[in-house]
């Protein structure tokens, strides 16, 4: 048991359920509008967990309605939401109290996963309860033969689940599950949104096939276009840096480790006996002091001197599960299609001892990306679409392209795609809008967008030379034969004079010049025909 | 009325005869070049203002040793190459067929030939191109610009145009005088009893000496260059001078545009440095001077800013720095006045024939 797990108990007096729906503004459940964005998107975000903790090729549909019989009221009104996996499914002892109680979750861990809280899910269930006295509906199953389903409401006062009702059936399927829940929404302000979601989700994820159906019955299909699922991130230890004095306080009262520095190798990230020993040293406790025995005070010491020292080892990003170019290149082509397009994925770094991946891809061109700079923004693979303005990477982007070093023009059209992966998103509210200014994770972005913005430039120069030898061949073509004509004329010779070779060998010179751009293509980088 | 009458030293049929073979060498170069699968190009002395200097012996503007090349491989050149090429075609067709056209006919007429020109300007500029090329004035390839100026005298001459040739004709025989245009300007000279050669800034004064018969008085053919003398009439001078062996006199207003209309005249123009054949170096400049305007005590008009700033200009300009050049424009600059033709008029209207020209004639012989 590490010790973010029992975090989950940090509010429970005051019932965290409770809590959150006053504040229901700090999760993204501010209006109806938003509202409805965001429990889709939650829900959503479970599905696609679901699936990729376990490697398998996503299959989600969606699904907004209204209830027949509100069919004409105006918004915002009653909406049935349903979203539907196949994903790992979820034992149906967990399922009541993952669904019906906020801050209980399996992603507590270490580990890179779209959920961080263990809320999105359940606020969204909290919200519709609350707004139309109804239950949610869960049906899941891990093995695709026993399909349980439950329908629940929350206990708020005392954050638990009421099962109102549970059932099981056998059957022949595929593992998954489906969260069928009523709310009060707005689909005329929302469905914009909602479908700028699926479409960046499909973006960065290609390998999942994602289908919706909004309340006026159209369909919105984004298929699966490769079959690459990013490797399965591996949970890890804390880092030192990022320990607070909280998780120190439990980590000692907890613990049956009497030895310090085997306590300290055991529940901490890249920490071997050597580092274990110099920090003790440079923390000042003797190295056969007893963990168990340390006071308060001293653990705050302790932990001060964990964040100073520079002794431990940087955090490994094993961990970590970047999209990488393969992903990164069929969600552009088909959701961006656009002329050309860079990818930089930056060498791992690491903020407060969380390590975390930057990736940065650019697409230009083509007849999909409109005029002027248009940023797509991810963590973890969630799609950020609001606030951009106070995201880093908006900041980053705005910084750098407002210099034009890089000969772009502000119209240029132009798709930047920021991608940042961590154990810790360092999101500024539970609502997963923005990122923080961390220096380190600025630096990273804006190393990532300098080395595309330069393939980009090398690219139009390239370009640009490709379409001068094209145009310099059209001139050729046309004035050459009216130099003939009339030198002919003037000196009376007999027959017009052989120049065709002239224009021939430019053609020649061009196919060289344009294989020479294939051969020089980076991986990383390409021009779509 | 004298009889004794000149015999014409040097013929120009030669002279077309040359061009001709300048203009076929042109195409043979150029289509050679094609035919060796080579990108042709052709160099030319550049007419840039830091290649145009000033040669004391022949006392004019000259194109320097700078060279530019137009090739067709360059395709910022290729585009005026190929009008270029064009261009000598058609001049050589024009003097073939012994046509003429203006420099207007020429921006049109090739639009038949698929060469496109932006406008007037850009086919102008490639006609001076190949004068430079070829170095012969566009007068000579047919082609001239639509001013006209006039003559007057008793000179035989011989049309060579189409239509007319062996036709002659005396210039004496029409009052307001003939238009220097291409066919005059093609005429064989046969015969004249004229001294000299006097060329008048406008024609007004050209009018009246006619009417007060200044050809058989002073035995002198009458030009009017109407304003700043067009290249043909320049042209014609230097025939006169060099062909008839006639010195050449020049009477302008008083100012200090006048005189420069003189200097041309005899010792040409920056813009036309890459021609020679365009000057009279020996020709006069015999009035209005500005130190005649006291002597004569001729009424005036004073000088503007934008006239002695003029006069600053020349003043640094090589051409005026000897004789009556540099010393009337000191004079205008210490009068800052100046005065036109007519003034004379205020004395009667014969006073400027009857008493300026010859006394000016003959300080003329002392310059
Ligand atoms: N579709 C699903 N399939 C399997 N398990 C699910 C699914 N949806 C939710 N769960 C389980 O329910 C838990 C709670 O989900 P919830 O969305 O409330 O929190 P979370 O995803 O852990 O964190 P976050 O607040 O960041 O979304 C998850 O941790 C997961 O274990
Ligand atoms: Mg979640």
């Amino acid at each position: 048991m590490t010790a973010h797990r029992n975090n989950q108990s940090s509010f429970s007096e005051i019932s965290p359920s409770e809590f959150f729906y006053r504040n229901r503004d700090l999760a993204g459940f501010s209006n109806p509008a938003k509202a409805l964005y965001t429990a889709t998107r939650e829900l959503v975000e479970n599905s696609l967990d679901a699936c990729e903790s376990t490697e398998i090729l996503p299959k989600i549909s969606v699904r907004i309605r209204y209830r027949e019989e509100e069919r004409h009221e105006p918004d915002p009104r009653t909406y049935v939401l349903t979203v539907k996996d196949n994903g790992h499914g979820i034992e149906p002892r967990q399922a009541p109290n993952a669904f019906g109680r906020v801050f209980y979750g399996s992603k507590y861990r270490l580990r890179q996963a779209r959920g961080m809280f263990g809320m999105g899910g359940t606020m969204a269930i909290l919200y519709g309860q609350i707004t139309t006295s109804k239950p949610v509906t869960i049906t899941t199953s891990t093995d695709g033969r026993e399909f349980h389903t439950f329908r629940l409401l929350i206990d708020i006062q005392n954050n638990k689940p009421i099962i109102l009702s549970k059932s099981t059936k056998r059957g022949v399927g595929s593992s998954g599950t489906s969260v069928e829940l009523l709310l009060h929404g707005d689909i005329f302000r929302a469905s914009a949104k909602i479908r700028d979601y699926f479409r960046q989700t499909a973006l960065v994820t290609p390998y999942a096939e994602i289908t919706f159906i909004d309340p006026q019955g159209r369909l919105w299909y984004f298929p699966q276009t490769t079959a690459t699922v990013p490797k399965v991130p591996r949970e890890t230890k804390p880092h030192p840096h990022g320990f607070d004095f909280e998780a120190m306080r439990r980590l000692l009262k907890h613990t049956d480790e009497s030895s310090f520095p085997k306590l300290l190798m055991n529940e901490f990230h890249r920490v071997g006996k050597q580092t274990a020993r110099n920090f003790l040293r440079f923390a000042k406790f003797d190295l056969r002091t007893d963990p168990r025995t340390v006071s308060n005070e001293e653990t705050v010491r302790l932990v001060e001197a964990m964040h100073r020292f520079d002794g431990f080892l940087p955090p490994d990003s094993n961990c970590l599960s970047p999209l990488g170019t393969e992903i990164l290149k069929s969600g552009i082509v088909n959701e961006l299609k656009p002329e050309f397009y860079s990818i930089a994925i930056r060498p791992p770094s690491a903020y407060s001892g969380y390590p975390f991946i930057v990736e940065v891809a650019l697409a230009y061109g083509g007849k999909t990306i409109g005029e002027g700079v248009r940023l797509y923004r991810f963590a973890n693979r969630i799609p950020l679409l609001y606030d951009e303005a106070s995201d880093v990477a908006g900041m980053v982007v705005n910084d750098l392209l407002d210099r034009r070093a890089y000969n772009i023009p502000r119209e240029a059209p132009l798709a930047v795609i920021t991608h940042v992966c961590s154990t810790k998103i360092p999101y500024k509210s539970v609502g997963k809008e923005f990122l923080a200014e961390r220096p380190e994770l600025e630096r990273e972005l804006k190393n990532g967008l300098r080395e595309t913005l330069r393939q980009l430039k090398s690219y139009l120069s390239r370009k640009g030379s490709i379409e001068a030898v094209l145009r310099r061949k059209n001139i050729y073509a046309k004035y050459l034969p009216l130099i003939a004509k009339f030198s002919q004329a003037l000196s009376g010779a007999k027959s017009p004079p052989r120049y065709q070779q002239l224009i021939k060998d430019f053609e020649d010179e061009r196919v060289i010049t344009v294989e020479q751009i294939a051969n020089a293509k980076k991986k990383s980088e390409g021009k779509i025909e | 009325m004298p009889t004794q009458r000149r015999r014409v030293k040097e013929r120009s049929s030669n002279r077309k005869v040359e061009l001709k073979a300048i203009l076929q060498k042109l195409g043979k170069e150029v289509y050679d070049s094609l035919d060796s699968n080579r990108f042709p190009s052709i160099d030319f002395p550049s007419r840039s203002v830091k290649n145009i200097v000033y040669e004391p012996k022949s006392k004019q503007y000259i194109l320097g040793s700078r060279k530019v090349t137009r090739s067709a491989s360059n395709i910022k050149h290729i585009r005026p190459f190929t009008q270029l090429t064009w261009l000598a075609y058609f001049a050589t067709e024009l003097v073939g067929q012994e046509k003429t056209s203006t420099l207007r006919d020429v921006y049109y007429s090739s639009q038949a030939y698929d060469i496109e020109f932006d406008d007037q300007s850009q086919s102008d500029s490639i006609i001076t191109d190949l004068e430079t090329v070829i170095e012969r004035a566009r007068e000579e390839l047919n082609i001239y610009p639509e001013e006209r100026s006039a003559i007057f005298g008793d000179l035989d001459i011989e049309y060579t145009v189409r239509g007319y040739e062996g036709k002659r004709l005396n210039l004496s025989s029409h009052p307001d005088g003939y238009l220097i245009g291409p066919s005059l300007s093609t005429a064989e000279f046969v015969d004249t009893s004229a001294e000299m050669v006097i060329a008048v800034e406008k024609g007004g004064l050209f009018t009246r000496f006619v009417e007060e018969k200044v050809h058989s008085r002073f035995k002198a053919i009458i030009i009017d260059t109407a304003g700043q003398a067009p290249r043909a009439t320049r042209y014609m001078l230097r025939r006169l001078h060099e062909e008839l062996s006639l010195p050449v006199y020049v009477m302008t207003d008083g100012d200090v545009y006048g005189e420069h209309i003189a200097m041309v005249i005899i010792s040409g123009s920056a813009r036309a440095a890459h021609l020679r054949d365009l000057t009279v170096p020996s020709g006069k400049w015999i009035g209005i001077w500005a130190s005649d305007i006291a002597k004569y005590n001729l009424p005036t008009i004073p000088m503007s800013e934008i006239d002695i700033k003029r006069v600053h200009d020349l003043k640094r300009d090589p051409r005026y720095q000897k004789g009556i050049w540099p010393r009337e424009l000191d004079t205008f600059l210490k009068i800052k006045r100046k005065c036109e033709l007519e003034a004379f008029s205020k004395f009667g209207l014969t006073t400027i024939v009857d008493k300026y020209l010859p006394e000016k004639l003959q300080i003329a012989k002392s310059l």
